[in-house]
């Protein structure tokens, strides 16, 4: 099968900055695709460039199987959904949505029609005649969002489209485009650094670091068997555990992880396991998060609400399935 | 401290405005009495009778509308060639980032820092250089300077405030160069331009010292005007033209004024 984007040693370099280096990638038709990272990790240079607004300094991006080195932006079969939304000022909330139809030189009607129908997908019918300038952040959103799937993409890239919204309709637009990307079956590449939103809507996540990509995976994968302490730290905050510790329990001189909630909290001192001062208590919720120093080793235990929490500075015994505990591909 | 202060001003800082405006603009009412005088040879007051024949006497003057024809396309040839300089440097600088170009911003709008005297013998210093007629041309030339600095600080302030996603966006969704220009980029820009343009076109119309300078036997209205006053005969017509001007200029003043004050609202509901 034809990939809808290809990378193949793909590097944009400014300068001195390797923005993206050598990245090889796959994104299979059809896949909802996360570039998670921190800020500066390389993930927007990887969307501008499928998007066509850089250009490879090597290798090469294809498009469903097509070169696209080289090709303009508007002659790319891609649309974006900006972060900040970029929505024309000028142009009430149909011509915005009817701008990509407008420039291809559909008649005034025919557009109108087709822009008031992505306006009912992204559930703001009637609102054509407002001007941007006169919707909320999550309205604004849904324009953008309309405005790119009006002209059927193949592929829809989002730059952190969820950043500038508050946490409640995050969540919602969340369970949404989720919806509509099963609904529409386009692929959808998405790029954000809350590893949260990556994990809960993408099909697969690529984890990207110094403009190199760490990790490809569905997101169980990467979040329990993270192969480098750098995405372990970064997806959820896994304990990362050095070899010394990890040989002792595994056997092998490796680098480990193991999630907070896998570490069980007993109050029991002569028990078999190891032995940690309570260093402070996070409330959270539906558990409460304990930072643990075992040793000289920070880590981070969850016990869920309800059970018994020891206070802050008590000696408390941590106890693991030895199964649990993931070695890392990272050579020590 | 009072807390009705917004409700109206003290009675002194009412007589302050008062008298400020009066100062501003009494003398300009003052040319409007004197175009009806019926003394010709001196500016005597008050006036000892009125008449409106001046009208009839300026509309019959030819050298009258040489000079009127003459500012009025040089204004309009400044005002072109600013538009296109001025808005590709704007364009230039607030869209890239290249080596100089702060020092690039400074030096264009420097023509208008620098007093009148100094860009008038520059040029034609210049001109005389390169062996340069003085004609029509080297007065469009002289006035383009100053024109492109107004053009260019109108334009620049709105590229400054139009989101450069804009271009990106305009170009994702298929509009290639020409067509991101025609939809996406002048509309933002368009009022900013078109007040940059009036502003342009008025200064050239009244500019008087750079003019001295560059112009050959050439008279624009202004100098025209100039050398009227030193004539005693038909004194009344300069301020009859002086009054038609004033008329004709306010109100492309007014609509700048609007514009602009408009695209703001416009410019800034992008995020």
């Amino acid at each position: 099968m034809t990939p809808a984007v290809a990378f193949q040693k793909t590097s944009r370099h400014f300068g001195a900055v390797r923005a993206v280096d050598a990245v090889d990638l796959e994104i299979k038709p059809g896949e909802f695709f996360a570039m998670l990272g921190p800020s500066g990790s390389g993930k927007t240079t990887c969307l501008r460039l499928i998007a066509g607004f850089e250009q490879p300094t090597s290798g090469s991006i294809s498009i469903f199987g097509e070169r696209a080195e080289g090709v303009p932006p508007y002659r790319r079969n891609v649309n974006t959904v900006f972060q900040d939304y970029a929505l024309f000022p000028h142009l009430n909330v149909l011509d915005n949505v009817a701008y990509g139809l407008m420039v291809r030189g559909m008649g005034k009607d025919e557009r109108h029609r087709a822009a008031e129908d992505a306006l009912k997908l992204v559930q703001l019918p009637g609102y054509g005649s407002r001007k941007p300038g006169q919707l909320s952040g999550g309205q604004r959103q849904r324009v953008a969002l309309a405005r790119a799937l009006v002209n059927k993409p193949k592929v829809l890239l989002l730059d952190e489209p969820l950043g500038a919204l508050d946490l409640k309709l995050r969540e919602s637009m969340q369970e949404e485009l989720k919806q509509l990307q099963k609904a529409l079956g386009i692929t959808f590449v998405f790029v954000t650094h809350d590893q949260g939103e990556a994990l809960s809507m993408a099909d697969r996540v690529a984890v990207f670091n110094d403009g190199r990509i760490m990790q490809v995976g569905a997101p169980e994968d990467i979040y329990q068997r993270p192969a480098s302490r750098f995405v372990a730290d970064f997806v959820g905050s896994s304990n990362v555990l050095p070899p010394d510790f990890v040989q002792r329990y595994a056997g092998q001189r490796r680098w480990g992880s193991l999630r907070p909630e896998q570490i069980r909290v007993g109050r029991d001192k002569s028990g078999d396991g190891v032995a940690a001062r309570v260093l402070s208590r996070h409330y959270l919720g539906a558990a409460t998060k304990l930072a643990l120093d075992a040793d000289g080793l920070r880590l981070h235990a969850t016990v869920p609400a309800g059970a018994s929490l020891p206070d802050d500075g008590e000696h408390v015994m941590l106890s693991f399935n030895r199964d649990q505990l993931h070695l890392m591909e990272e050579q020590a | 401290m009072r807390s009705d202060r917004s409700q109206s001003a003290p009675r002194g800082l009412k007589i302050a405005a008062a008298a400020g405006l009066a100062f501003l603009h009494l003398p300009i009412l003052l040319i409007f009495v004197y175009a009806f005088t019926t003394e010709e040879k001196s500016y005597q007051w008050p006036p000892p009778g009125l008449t409106t024949q001046w009208f009839a006497a300026t509309w019959a003057r030819p050298d009258v509308w040489q000079a009127l024809g003459l500012s009025v396309q040089v204004a309009a040839i400044s005002t072109a060639i600013a538009l296109v300089l001025g808005t590709l440097c704007a364009a230039a600088v607030s869209q890239t980032r290249f080596f100089g170009r702060e020092a690039i911003s400074l030096l264009v709008i420097l023509p208008i820092a620098l007093p009148g005297i100094i860009t008038g013998i520059a040029l034609r210093s210049a001109f005389s250089l390169a062996e340069i007629p003085f004609s029509f041309w080297t007065i469009v030339l002289g006035h383009a300077t100053f024109c492109v600095v107004v053009v260019y600080n109108n334009a620049v302030a709105r590229f400054r405030r139009t989101s450069g996603s804009l271009i990106e966006a305009s170009m994702d969704l298929g509009a290639d160069g020409f067509q991101t220009f025609r939809h996406v980029i002048l509309p933002n820009i368009g009022t900013a331009l078109l007040a940059g343009g009036m502003l342009a076109f008025a200064l050239s119309f009244d500019e008087v010292i750079v003019t001295t300078f560059t112009a050959g036997q050439q008279q624009t209205l202004p100098i025209w005007m100039l050398e009227e006053l030193v004539r005693p005969r038909q004194r009344p017509v300069t301020n009859v033209v002086a009054m038609i001007v004033v008329l004709a200029t306010l109100l492309p003043i007014l609509a700048a004024y609007y514009l602009t004050r408009e695209g703001d609202q416009i410019a800034g509901a992008g995020k």
